[in-house]
């Protein structure tokens, strides 16, 4: 599912990011924008890499794999999707 | 601070797993015996993870080579291939490798490791983006984090994944889509005929890692690409050594134009010493024996399928259709370490392999077979796998939360090293 990206606000981009992040969830636990992906997610590095490709898809944007170290809470990620989507 | 208190949860997490029956990361052969066998904790084991596909490191052609580039050239070059480290053998090699790929150019590196870090970190520069599949090996991985290109990784054997994921890029870039012929860890062999057609149809050019793939695939060995008829539309092609050629180094062969400027600028070609005397002389020979030994390769076939049915007969979920590589799933860390452990006591070494070198939550004991095995290693084989099944695997398998705490997963290396 695409949605209309280029008017987001960056709020919009961090509840886009929580949907693409509950199949990932397994433990169920509530999310903040602090929310770390190793310490409270127990995420590995590779499904860390698989929630980027479901955001990929679901922005129709690309993600690198550079910016990987620099994502370790989920506040972040709509960060960095909501510089990319800006340009 | 401590710089190794980085390493603490790796620590913990070691001390639980149950290394009873001996520790697989510091596994010990204590003599070779063979290709096929070796004696491991004092008892005579049969070695079916080894990647020795042809089975060359005994044969007595590449052996005398060996020893007489050893005799009159001494035990190894001191120096870089750019200063003072190329030989006439090394040139001949180089020679050999092109004239078996029947392309313009070859060089060599002193592992196949450096020859993806070296072409990978070279080719693609700042403005330039490399597609890699997630399941690539660490070499490409570490290629792409040494280089200053942009990285986008797309699913595992996904055609139209990594046509989605071209379409996002500008085509006016420099794009590099990087595969493997066979995938090492599961054994499963990459689509390549549908993969290459996406690349080239967004005019992406293409390397193919055959690391696991020469000596195995393709009418005169030369892997998956000769397989699949994809020889002209393959730019670059990556190989090693260490597995079928039964030494070590790295290789790559192409025909662009350019290629040899590769020389002057990749690093990991530059910085290091070049292969000894005696590892370049066996190289040539095995290559040679290589293409003109179609029996070796076909014997090797025979060994994979019988192992392949065996263990699916026996009921074990394995990774992918039948190539030389077997790789038993087990769901369970535990019970994959201790089926590991009783293996190896019951005379059978296998690789043990978890995530990240695996796919999340698969734990594998991946069998790699060799030429070299007879047929009644491989029914020792299978009636060591059904006895220490029946014995060690536990009728429930360990919680979810158990399993999750791996050695390799709760780091960030991988994440690290896409950076």
């Amino acid at each position: 599912m695409q949605v209309d990206i280029k008017n987001l606000s960056e709020e919009q981009i961090f509840e886009e990011v929580l949907k693409q992040l509950a199949p990932f969830n397994k433990k169920g636990i509530a999310i903040t924008r602090e929310t770390s992906f190793s310490t409270h997610l127990d995420f590995d590095s590779l499904t860390v890499m698989d929630l980027l490709a479901a955001i990929e898809d679901h922005f129709d944007i690309t993600v690198p794999l550079n910016i990987l170290p620099d994502l370790e809470r989920v506040g972040q990620v709509s960060e960095a999707v909501h510089k990319i989507i800006r340009g | 601070m401590d710089l190794f208190d980085k390493f603490t949860s790796i620590l913990e997490t070691k001390a639980r797993l149950p290394f009873e029956d001996g520790n697989p990361f510091t596994l010990c052969l204590d003599e070779v015996i063979s290709q096929t066998e070796a004696i491991v904790n004092g008892r005579r084991t049969i070695l079916a993870g080894t990647n020795n596909y042809l089975g060359l490191t005994f044969h007595p052609d590449c052996i005398a080579a060996a020893k007489s580039a050893l005799d009159t050239q001494g035990t190894g070059t001191t120096g870089s291939r750019v200063l003072n480290g190329t030989y006439a053998g090394h040139l001949e090699l180089e020679k050999t490798l092109a004239e078996f790929y029947g392309t313009e150019h070859a060089m060599v590196f002193s592992t196949g490791y450096q020859a993806n870090l070296g072409m990978i970190s070279t080719l693609c520069g700042s403005d330039d983006f490399i597609l890699i599949d997630a399941d690539s090996h660490a070499s490409i991985y570490d290629g792409c984090k040494m280089g200053n290109a942009t990285i986008i990784r797309f699913k595992h054997n996904d055609a139209a994944d990594l046509d989605k994921r071209l379409r996002r890029i500008d085509p006016k870039a420099g794009r590099l889509v990087v595969l493997e012929g066979l995938y090492s860890m599961l054994g499963d062999i990459a689509p390549l005929r549908e993969l290459v057609a996406v690349a080239k149809s967004h005019g992406a050019s293409v390397l193919v890692d055959e690391a696991h793939s020469l000596g195995v695939f393709g009418a005169t060995g030369r892997g998956v690409t000769q397989e699949t008829g994809l020889e002209d539309q393959v730019d670059f092609i990556v190989g090693t050594f260490s597995k079928s050629v039964g030494t070590i180094g790295g290789f790559c062969v192409g025909n662009h134009p350019k290629f040899e400027v590769l020389r002057y600028v990749c690093r990991p070609y530059l910085f290091t010493a070049s292969l000894p005397p005696s590892v370049v002389a066996s190289a040539i020979q095995a290559i040679k024996i290589m293409g003109s030994s179609p029996d070796l390769k076909d014997k090797l076939w025979r060994n994979a399928q019988q192992l392949h049915d065996g263990l699916t007969k026996l009921g074990f979920e394995l990774g992918a259709p039948v190539s030389p590589i077997s790789a038993v799933i087990i769901r369970d860390q535990a019970d994959a370490m201790r089926f590991w452990g009783a293996l190896l006591k019951a005379g059978v070494y296998v690789n043990l392999a978890f995530p990240p070198a695996t796919p999340a939550g698969v734990y594998l004991l991946r069998c790699s077979l060799s030429a070299a095995h007879t047929a009644e290693q491989i029914d020792t084989m299978l009636e060591k796998f059904a006895a220490v099944r029946d014995a060690t695997l536990s009728e429930t398998p360990l919680s979810d939360a158990d399993a999750k705490t791996s050695l390799g997963q709760p780091t960030r290396d991988v994440a690290a090293a896409t950076g």
